[in-house]
């Protein structure tokens, strides 16, 4: 385990079933990282004794009581290791398609997507659908791992086909980085320890390429973007006209001094101080949480933006989105009204249009049959009733973001990327 | 120059941030404090998301009436330091208006008693919002649970359906009624914690350092005696080093021998220690799924 509080934080999503062994090879990198304890490891062995299994690894992963009855996982599960250089947080979601909503949640803050094909089977229908959605999460990086590699005596030939087949797949969709990785979770060949059984692979083992894939680029540092979450006002005598300005940097570095625009008034100021959780900084870059004073008395609220001058973001009502639909109660009504948030900005917007629905088995756009349902992605044109400050989804996962809310049931029934 | 974020740092960062989505999107949110190092880390983590003005949110103690005197002691220093308001919830009170009944028997405990008093002291409080320091890493059950989690008007959480979080947005919409429990620390280790808290220099209870303590066995559990606890025929009571991994209440809190008494050497603990930290929690061990039965009906 890792004790060096100087390592860097990689996510990285996994989609699958279990019998493309998603489970074993996560109980693998738990197992030879030494992240499984042994009242953990314990308590699987009783549950997979009483259920007259060998250690079953997917019941660390399956934790709901449901999960284990049906032998299945519903929901997004977290789990956490850690060697000396990186600690690593899994979103570990089901692979089948009723699950889509769950796959693109855990997408959604991945650096890296854990994609596993089972080399007897090669490329189906699974892992398209997982490669589609790491394309249109923009995942910046995709690991393709062949796994049982051992049951196909570790032919080349077929690790190639396989490859080249991805490979002619992948060629239709928006990815950059895809990596292939022949692999046994059961056996453990190149999962953290190289194997003797395939000399014809000269790449890294899984865990070597998770501990070095390169993910300090993954943020946008050029377009500063710092959406206001909230007003620190003290009301203290020493702090008597304190007004910070609270968020999280969506993008580009703030430095103190630096002219700044804000949103959407459109007024600019200089940046004065920055308060960071140890104290003053000098600058503040992206996942930072940090607090912005300004050097004149401006009236910012939450939902407003601080932008640098000359480098603005889109400015709007008017929505051209990729939807993903989680609700399985009610299909999106053209004209429906919902509720939508976007940065700090809570607001309403109306559905104008759906433009085609597309399917992620194929990627074709079907414009015929627009009704869309649980799990469906379409194209939409939305229109706010307050203008949003968005960049394209390409180009800032944050400020090309949004959620739409049934505002009857207060659920969170779509997820928006921004074109 | 490097701008990334070391490991620690970033989650910081979420946690500061989730904290201030909660102080923004609800009107009446309250820490729930129950003195163990996780709560203790998000009011540090607090005072950070709003210096310098105070911390938004009062405590919240749910008082089993079974609490090591030490964890008292700390509670109140820390509540004066702070200048918040603390609100307690007590266990005793409930039983004392039979509102719930005390467990029988020599596993005895009122760790499931706090769910009542609980959720009446949310209601009581109008509290929307409840800050809570469970972790993922913690429980099987817990690693399904979600920053913003929803509770329906009974406090019950239904895991089944929860909303999906995406990106940087939570919402925390609601009816009347109805309330979240957030947990801006989902995604520390136990390791995190410590390493943090030891960076931050930030004051702990005596309990987590090793000390000298009347303990009784249990099922390989150790026990810190107590007039809480009634002996079984043939448990003796005996002086142990040990110190503490978590604080629950005296009844279910089991003590580890340790001979760690400084932060550095409570991590060196945890970086090798091949036991999870809830594995001395005898409320855990009653079900394979004590945990989510509890969460369901509206526990921590």
């Amino acid at each position: 385990m890792s004790q060096d509080t100087n390592s860097e934080l990689l996510r990285f999503t996994t989609a699958g079933s279990v019998d493309d062994g998603k489970s074993t090879l996560i109980g693998r990198l738990l197992y030879d990282s030494k992240s499984i304890y042994q009242d953990q490891y314990e308590q699987i062995k009783a549950a997979s004794e009483k259920r007259g299994e060998d250690i079953n690894l997917a019941l660390l992963t399956d934790g709901l009581k449901s999960e284990r009855e049906q032998g299945i996982t519903i929901d997004v599960a977290y789990r956490y290791f850690a060697t000396p250089k990186r600690k690593f947080i899994i979103a570990d979601t089901p692979g089948h398609i009723q699950y889509t909503r769950n796959m693109v949640t855990g997408a959604s803050s991945a650096n890296v997507a854990l994609v596993l094909i089972d080399a007897r089977k090669g490329v189906v229908e699974q892992t398209k659908r997982h490669a589609i959605i790491a394309s249109l999460l923009q995942i910046p990086h995709i690991v393709v791992c062949i796994n049982k590699m051992d049951l196909v005596d570790y032919d080349e030939a077929v690790y190639n086909k396989i490859q080249d087949d991805f490979e002619k797949f992948a060629a239709k969709l928006d990815v950059v980085d895809v990596h292939f990785i022949p692999i046994s979770a059961l056996l453990g060949d190149n999962v953290v320890n190289r194997s003797d059984k395939t000399p014809w692979f000269d790449g890294s083992t899984l865990m070597h390429y998770l501990e070095n894939v390169h993910i300090a680029s993954d943020h946008n540092f050029i377009d500063v973007r710092f959406p206001v979450q909230f007003v620190i006002r003290p009301y203290k005598e020493e702090y008597h006209d304190y007004r910070g300005y609270a968020g999280r940097i969506a993008g580009g570095i703030i430095k103190k001094g630096d002219d700044v625009m804000l949103l959407p008034s459109g007024f600019t100021s200089k940046v004065a101080t920055i308060q960071g959780p140890s104290g003053e900084q000098v600058e503040a870059y992206p996942s930072e949480s940090v607090t912005v004073l300004l050097e004149d008395d401006l009236d910012l609220s939450r939902g407003d933006m601080i932008v640098r001058v000359n480098n603005s973001p889109e400015i709007t009502q008017d929505l051209e989105v990729m939807l993903v639909w989680f609700d399985g109660d009610k299909p999106l009504l053209v004209n429906g009204k919902y509720g939508l948030m976007h940065t700090t900005q809570n607001i309403r917007c109306v559905v104008k249009e759906i433009r085609y629905k597309l399917d992620i088995n194929s990627l074709h756009r079907e414009q015929e049959d627009l009704n869309i349902g649980m799990n469906d992605v379409a194209r939409i044109v939305l229109r706010t009733t307050k203008p949003v400050f968005v960049d394209p989804y390409r180009k800032n996962r944050i400020t090309g973001s949004m959620i739409l809310i049934d505002e009857a049931t207060n659920s969170t029934v779509g997820a928006c990327m921004v074109i | 120059m490097n701008y990334n974020l070391n490991h620690i740092k970033e989650l910081e960062s979420e946690s500061i941030f989730i904290l201030r989505e909660v102080a923004s999107q609800f009107e009446n949110p309250v820490i729930m404090f129950s003195g163990g190092k996780d709560s203790i880390l998000i009011v540090h983590l607090a005072y950070k998301a709003f210096f310098p003005a105070r911390i938004p949110f009062p405590l919240l103690h749910i008082d089993t009436g079974h609490n090591f005197p030490e964890t008292l002691a700390y509670r109140d220093s820390l509540v004066e330091k702070l200048g918040a308001k603390l609100i307690v919830g007590s266990v005793q009170d409930a039983i004392n208006k039979r509102m719930v009944v005390e467990e029988k028997g020599v596993n005895a405990s009122r760790n499931g008693l706090q769910t009542a008093v609980l959720l009446e002291s949310l209601e009581n409080g109008k509290y929307d919002a409840a800050l809570g320091g469970a972790r993922r890493d913690e429980e099987k059950a817990r690693a399904k649970e979600r920053f913003f989690s929803h509770r329906d008007e009974f406090g019950q959480w239904d895991p089944k359906n929860q909303r999906p979080e995406l990106w940087n947005l939570f919402n925390g919409k609601h009816h009347m009624g109805e309330h979240f429990r957030v947990f801006p620390i989902s995604n520390w280790t136990e390791l995190d914690v410590w390493q943090y808290l030891a960076a931050e220099k930030v004051d702990l209870p005596s309990l987590y350092f090793s000390h000298e303590r009347d303990v009784i066995e249990r099922e390989g559990i150790l026990l810190a005696d107590c007039d809480y606890i009634e002996k079984k025929p043939g448990e003796r009571v005996f002086k142990e080093t040990v110190r503490c991994r978590t604080i629950g209440d005296m009844t279910c809190t089991g003590v580890w021998k340790s001979t760690a008494s400084t932060v550095e050497e409570i991590i060196e603990e945890v970086a090798t220690t091949r036991m999870t930290e809830r594995g001395g929690r005898t409320d855990d061990k009653r079900s394979e799924t004590s945990m989510e039965d509890r969460k369901k009906k509206g526990y921590f």
